[in-house]
């Protein structure tokens, strides 16, 4: 698997959150999925699109610790490194 | 039509043979999945390709539990993209009366009809979801709606099958996906080949169905026409839990 950059999940993750309806500008890092109206089935679709792009299986359990974005984008960073 | 493939297990004859002729017949490219009647399967793709659609035979035992896989797949690599629409028809029954129904009857009911078609459906659904776009049907029967006695585990797996059909329904229906349930009564089959035809009287059609007539619901409810319909059992039964 090619080494992923932080800034690289970071792009796509907002990517991917915007197309279940945020604006992007909305997306920081701090933003919550709460605010974003980001639910728990977009962060299983969210998932799906991580495993496919950088073979990072993000279980329920996983998903559910999640409150921010930059939540979700430290756990795929850490689990790609690992 | 969008482009993906259909999925109809158990579709080596009656019901599901008849269900993946009809979905060939209005364009989608079909996987017909079977157990061990490997003619029935070959015998449906044949007729499928015959009225010019597309098909191809897929053995699998459902209760399997790496078969969604391997049937999803399959599909995906044969017809290069998402399966956007999935028939869970696969069934079986093991009748008795509940103080002697054995635990062996009960729970391979429960796994052929009731967790083998949720396996299917938890596959199904991401690509379903990311495809904005899917269609899901559970073939229940009449006895998950009214009792039929000596069948108490063919009706809890098929009363089983439309809780779950409007569960999955209500967490997908903003994706474009929708996930329903046809509901038949006496379909003439091998199935009901050896039931004593003195039950027609309670029908008030008094008639058996035919695969056909339960193929045309399921043909509705997997078309762009039917978008909006979602969580719905559609009793297709002569009346029978009418």
């Amino acid at each position: 698997m090619p080494a992923v950059t932080t800034e690289q999940v970071q792009e796509r993750v907002i990517e991917t959150l915007a197309s279940f309806g945020p604006e992007a500008d909305q997306i920081t890092r701090d933003a919550t999925f709460e605010q974003l109206d980001i639910d728990s089935l977009d962060l299983v679709e969210l998932a799906q699109i991580v495993e496919d792009e950088y073979g990072v299986v993000l279980k329920g359990e996983d998903m559910k610790e999640l409150k921010t974005v930059g939540d979700a984008i430290d756990l795929i960073v850490g689990k790609a490194e690992a | 039509m969008a482009e993906g493939s259909a999925l109809v297990t158990g579709a080596s004859r009656g019901i599901g043979a008849a269900i993946a002729r009809a979905l060939a017949g209005d364009g989608w490219p079909v996987g017909v999945n079977y157990r061990s009647d490997r003619d029935g399967a070959e015998r449906v793709v044949s007729e499928i390709e015959d009225q010019g659609g597309r098909a191809i035979a897929l053995a699998a035992d459902v209760t399997d539990p790496a078969a969604p896989e391997e049937l999803f797949g399959a599909l995906e690599s044969e017809y290069g993209g998402p399966v956007l629409a999935l028939v869970n028809n696969a069934g079986i029954s093991r009748d008795d009366l509940t103080p002697t129904l054995g635990d062996e009857e009960w729970s391979s009911v429960i796994e052929t009809d009731l967790t083998a078609a949720f396996r299917m459906t938890r596959r199904a659904l991401v690509p379903m979801m990311r495809a904005r776009n899917g269609r899901i049907v559970n073939v229940s029967s009449v006895v998950g709606l009214r009792a039929n006695p000596g069948q108490s585990n063919y009706a809890a797996a098929k009363a089983g099958l439309i809780a779950l059909t409007r569960t999955a329904a209500v967490e997908v229906a903003r994706r474009g996906v929708t996930v329903n349930a046809v509901a038949p009564g006496w379909i003439d089959t091998d199935m009901t080949a050896g039931v004593s035809k003195d039950l027609l009287a309670a029908v008030p059609a008094r008639r058996a169905g035919t695969p056909e007539e339960v193929a045309a619901c399921v043909r509705f409810l997997v078309s762009d026409e039917a978008g909006y319909v979602t969580g719905a059992v559609l009793s297709v039964d002569g009346g029978l839990a009418a």
